[in-house]
């Protein structure tokens, strides 16, 4: 069990790298509800079904579906900045 | 150069917070407060989800703080982005059968959970944040798969939700009245893990399902008519 726990911190980790490193915008709000549904997960895990339960159903839903319908009406990739 | 400087400040504040958090004895001993409820919380408040009785009861008045910050919320962003004369929408796609199909059984079988889960919130884990969301998440899908959302009053939604809101307030007023506590238990407690006991904490959980519920469905309902 403890593996699994630990396999799944780590599996969250790439999630959340990957959602800030992706410049389609697209892509970036699904990997953060990626590591919403993950860390559900590790709360149902850790004996709190009522946090799993609140994560599951705002953080990996309906965040990402408010986040899709924002992107829909913007612009979808982020543009190059220099760095100076 | 400003990324090597922010890099350099997020593996400072990771070696802070792993520090700190090293210090805190994680899953060894009870703290005196979680004791206290562990120990009196079902014989005081009858509700057989200690969670539940924290949330509503011990800590009633910080949730009245909480659904009002996303009262607060709800009504900002329907101030930023309404706006009186619907723009002209260019026509949706009809939708498929089988998504129109699904989509339609479905839905109520979502609200049903979603209502089981915030009326059992003083028995089951779960409660009225969690019972609204998973309601707001079937509006969702109706908003995906099978309604035209322009056909539904929007103000609808407010009105649940100011309903909703003032059940919590009066509920709390009448324990000031009876006891001289905002928000005292005054109902009988009955025996706990029946559906009918706990006093109001149900009733409050219940306003708070239809609270969110109805919030969240607007935010959402807000986002897709704007622009």
């Amino acid at each position: 069990m403890i593996i699994l726990e630990i396999m799944l911190v780590f599996v969250m980790l790439v999630g959340a790298i990957a959602a800030g490193i992706f410049k389609d915008l697209l892509n970036a709000v699904i990997a953060a509800g990626f590591v919403s549904f993950i860390s559900a997960i590790l709360f149902y895990f850790l004996h709190a079904p009522d946090v799993a339960m609140a994560e599951a159903s705002i953080g990996a839903a309906l965040t990402v579906a408010i986040f899709i319908i924002a992107i829909k009406k913007t612009k979808r990739f982020e543009e190059d900045e220099e760095d100076n | 150069m400003r990324k090597i400087i922010s890099f350099i400040l997020i593996v400072i504040i990771a070696i802070g917070v792993f520090f700190s958090l090293q210090e805190i004895p994680f899953g060894e001993t009870k703290s005196k407060v979680r004791e206290y409820y562990l120990d009196n919380g079902v014989k005081q408040t009858g509700a057989a989800n200690i969670v539940t009785s924290v949330v509503v009861s011990y800590r009633g008045f910080d949730t009245l703080g909480e659904v009002t910050v996303l009262f607060l919320a709800a009504i900002g962003l329907s101030a930023i982005l309404y706006r009186e004369e619907e723009k002209k929408r260019k026509k949706r796609r009809e939708s498929s059968l089988i998504l129109y199909t699904g989509c339609r059984f479905l839905f109520p079988l979502i609200l049903l959970f979603g209502s089981y889960i915030f009326i059992h919130g003083h028995l089951t884990p779960g409660g009225g944040f969690q019972g609204g969301a998973i309601i707001a998440s079937g509006f969702l899908l109706t908003m995906l798969g099978c309604w035209r959302w322009e056909g539904i009053n929007r103000s609808r939604f407010k009105i649940t939700e100011s309903l909703a809101g003032l059940v919590f307030v009066v509920v709390g007023l009448l324990g000031l009245l009876y006891g001289g506590y905002f928000l005292l238990n005054y109902l009988p407690k009955g025996i706990p893990n029946e559906l009918f006991s706990a006093g109001i904490i149900p009733i409050i959980y219940v306003a708070i399902g239809f609270k969110v519920g109805s919030e969240i469905a607007g935010i959402i309902d807000d986002m897709v008519r704007s622009e």
